[in-house]
């Protein structure tokens, strides 16, 4: 294992080591130690690198992730995995905004809290929360799969596509288009399979499912009223 | 009315004109807003409100055809290890695949590469067509995210990050279920045959401290060797500018109204943003007050469509010009040959603007297979060299009236204007005074 102290090394001196091994894997298991919050962490990585990060991380953490696991014992900042392809990212404490904005694979799993748009825009990405999640999460969701095991903020999956939306506890508000779902057999065994593989200790039966209701797929005078409401969320 | 009544005896409405009644019945009929393509179609404060003042004593000028004039510009040096060298100051502004057809692209990068100049991705990402062949290729980070990919964006020589466009600052965009084919669908990670909302701001940060750390990210996934650009669409210009350069942009793409669009709600682009002319000088204000400009490289667009807009853009402070509408009627598009077949769907060649309809006769706004099979990508190709040259040599033929060896060296002092309107605007002098108003 590679051990690299933030304090010690520039992030852009670490993030070029680490895309180095995209070209040539010498070093699989790296330790950052003393990130103190600082941003792009261990961003745009490209191999199959196991990256441990010790302590917190600032915005834009393992942005645009492929292959690679990257786990961070602590908080993150705005935009953790934004982006991500595939891999996986595990946050052991709270996340900021916009957790795995547009990540199109992979697995995001956040141990504690998310805030406000957790999921937004996402297009493939599975992401876990084990705690609650903020306002507008999951707006405009275009695939993959969010599932919070506490609860959601106001305006839950505003203007979503096809992404599927699994809370355990309750919804403050749903926003344009969303609706909850009927939890039938086969999303309970889907949920059942990503809370395992995510590690999270949890009964896919005490979740309910949320989705599109696909009424404003087309644009109809007669769906204006849908997104004429009191523009709370923003 | 009486059939022996000539019509020119009728007085048509100036508030209630022709298109203002079709429009009225349009909406009471349809229910919803007008959407179409091109660009603002109403007479607006241009270029051609300025006038250039070609030397004679006080100047001395250049002979034309015979002595140098360079064309050549930088784009992106500030921060980046690898910034755009083009041979002439005139690129390809961003367009997608999608709202254009593959053949579209492929003509773009043809052309532009034909003369040293790059082309720009749009919504929906890169395509292996594009990327293949534009030599340099602007990879555009939208605030929809459709299709981005982080090996694109080391694949790319720059990198635009978009926050609006002219003919809508404000608005996301739209493509319209009719042209969403299963490659779109697929690119784009959504559903066939719906309407394809792009986001109208970006999802991951709120605000101009938050992109200066997204810029942070970008260069640390390419490893600080793409020049960053940031493109506003023109309305709080002076601001944007100001702000653009503190998040740390390599150079600012400015898109005024006259700027085209795939897709939108007439209504933006009629009403929404401000012209061009009126927009460099205060983007220009911004750089000087800075001291950076000409450090942070200004590209302008909308409603570029001559070589005498290409000069003047640049004596108002540009480093170059970006261009769209015109490149896609240079490959074909409203070309008076298909004026039958513009016909045939309602329209005309010259007035054709049905961009989201997906039935371009021309093959150019096309998902369509047989309509796109219409365009020879590399006759396009050649057309839209053969404009991009002209282009450049009437800029050079005005910078050499002007005494200028370098297109860049053109400057406010060689322009005046026409109207009190485009004085004010554009911060030079009413032809044949001192006058500019607002400055005493």
């Amino acid at each position: 294992m590679k051990t690299i102290s933030l304090a010690e090394t520039s992030v852009r001196a670490l993030n070029g080591q680490l895309h180095a091994q995209a070209a040539e894997c010498s070093e699989r298991e790296w330790r950052i130690t003393e990130p103190d919050g600082r941003h792009a962490i261990a961003c745009g990585l490209d191999q199959e690198l196991d990256v441990r990060i010790a302590g917190h991380a600032g915005y834009y953490c393992a942005g645009m992730n492929q292959k690679a696991s990257v786990t961070v014992e602590g908080t993150v900042g705005v935009g953790v995995a934004e982006n991500m392809m595939s891999g996986r990212v595990h946050i052991m404490g709270n996340a900021s905004q916009s957790a795995g904005a547009t990540a199109h694979g992979g697995l995001l799993r956040i141990d504690g809290d998310a805030s406000a748009r957790c999921g937004i825009s996402m297009k493939g990405v599975d992401i876990v929360v084990g705690g609650s999640v903020g306002h507008m999460s999951a707006f405009m969701g275009q695939a993959g799969r969010l599932v919070v095991c506490g609860d959601a903020g106001e305006a839950l999956g505003d203007s979503i596509y096809e992404a599927r939306l699994y809370v355990r506890g309750s919804v403050a508000s749903l926003g344009a288009d969303c609706v909850e779902k009927a939890m039938r057999d086969e999303h309970i065994t889907e949920l059942g399979a990503l809370l395992e593989a995510a590690g999270v200790a949890a009964d896919a039966r005490d979740f309910r499912r949320y989705g599109s209701a696909r009424a404003l797929y087309n644009f109809r005078v007669d769906n204006a009223d849908a997104f004429s409401g009191d523009g709370d969320g923003q | 009315m009486d059939n022996s009544q000539d019509a020119w005896t009728l007085r048509e409405s100036h508030s209630f004109d022709r298109h203002t009644i079709h429009e009225i019945q349009r909406a009471a009929t349809t229910g919803i807003y007008d959407i179409r393509g091109f660009g603002a179609k109403r007479a607006l404060p241009h270029f051609d409100d300025l006038l250039f003042l070609g030397a004679s004593m006080s100047r001395y000028p250049l002979e034309g055809y015979r002595e140098k004039c360079a064309t050549d510009v930088v784009l992106g040096d500030r921060f980046a290890e690898a910034p755009l060298h083009l041979d002439i100051p005139v690129t390809i502004a961003g367009m997608s695949f999608g709202a254009l057809s593959a053949q579209a692209k492929e003509a773009l990068g043809r052309g532009a590469s034909a003369v040293g100049t790059c082309t720009t991705t749009g919504d929906g990402g890169m395509t292996d067509e594009e990327r293949g062949h534009s030599r340099q290729l602007i990879y555009q980070y939208l605030p929809s995210r459709y299709g981005m990919n982080p090996d694109h964006l080391r694949a790319a020589d720059a990198i635009e990050v978009v926050l609006g466009q002219g003919a809508k600052p404000g608005g996301g965009g739209m493509l319209m279920g009719q042209k969403i084919s299963d490659r779109i669908a697929q690119m784009r990670t959504l559903p066939m045959g719906i309407d394809q909302r792009s986001a109208c701001r970006h999802p991951d940060w709120t605000g101009p401290d938050d992109l200066a750390i997204k810029i942070e990210e970008l260069r640390e996934i390419t490893d600080w060797k793409k020049p960053i650009a940031i493109k506003i669409g023109a309305s709080r210009t002076y601001y944007d500018v100001k702000l653009a350069v503190k998040a740390g942009a390599d150079f600012v793409v400015l898109d005024g109204m006259q700027g085209g669009t795939a897709a939108t709600q007439e209504v933006f682009i009629e009403h929404v943003g401000i012209p061009i002319l009126a927009a460099i000088p205060q983007a220009v204000q911004a750089l000087q007050e800075m001291d950076m400009h000409r450090k942070v490289q200004l590209v302008v667009s909308g409603g570029i469509r001559s070589g005498a807009d290409v000069a003047k853009a640049m004596a108002l402070g540009a480093d170059a010009v970006s261009i769209g509408t015109a490149a896609l009627i240079a490959l074909g598009c409203n070309d008076p040959r298909r004026d039958a077949d513009y016909r045939r769907i309602g329209s005309a060649a010259g007035f054709y603007d049905d961009y989201h309809a997906g039935q371009d006769p021309a093959g150019i706004s096309t998902q369509d297979p047989e309509l796109g099979a219409r365009l020879d990508p590399e006759l396009g190709g050649r057309r839209l060299a053969n404009f991009l040259r002209v282009l450049t040599m009437e800029a050079q033929t005005i910078a050499r009236a002007c005494g200028k060896s370098h297109i860049r060296n053109l400057e406010p002092e060689d322009l005046v204007a026409l109207s009190i309107e485009a004085s004010a605007m554009a911060r030079v002098p009413l032809a044949g005074t001192e006058w500019i108003p607002g400055r005493g």
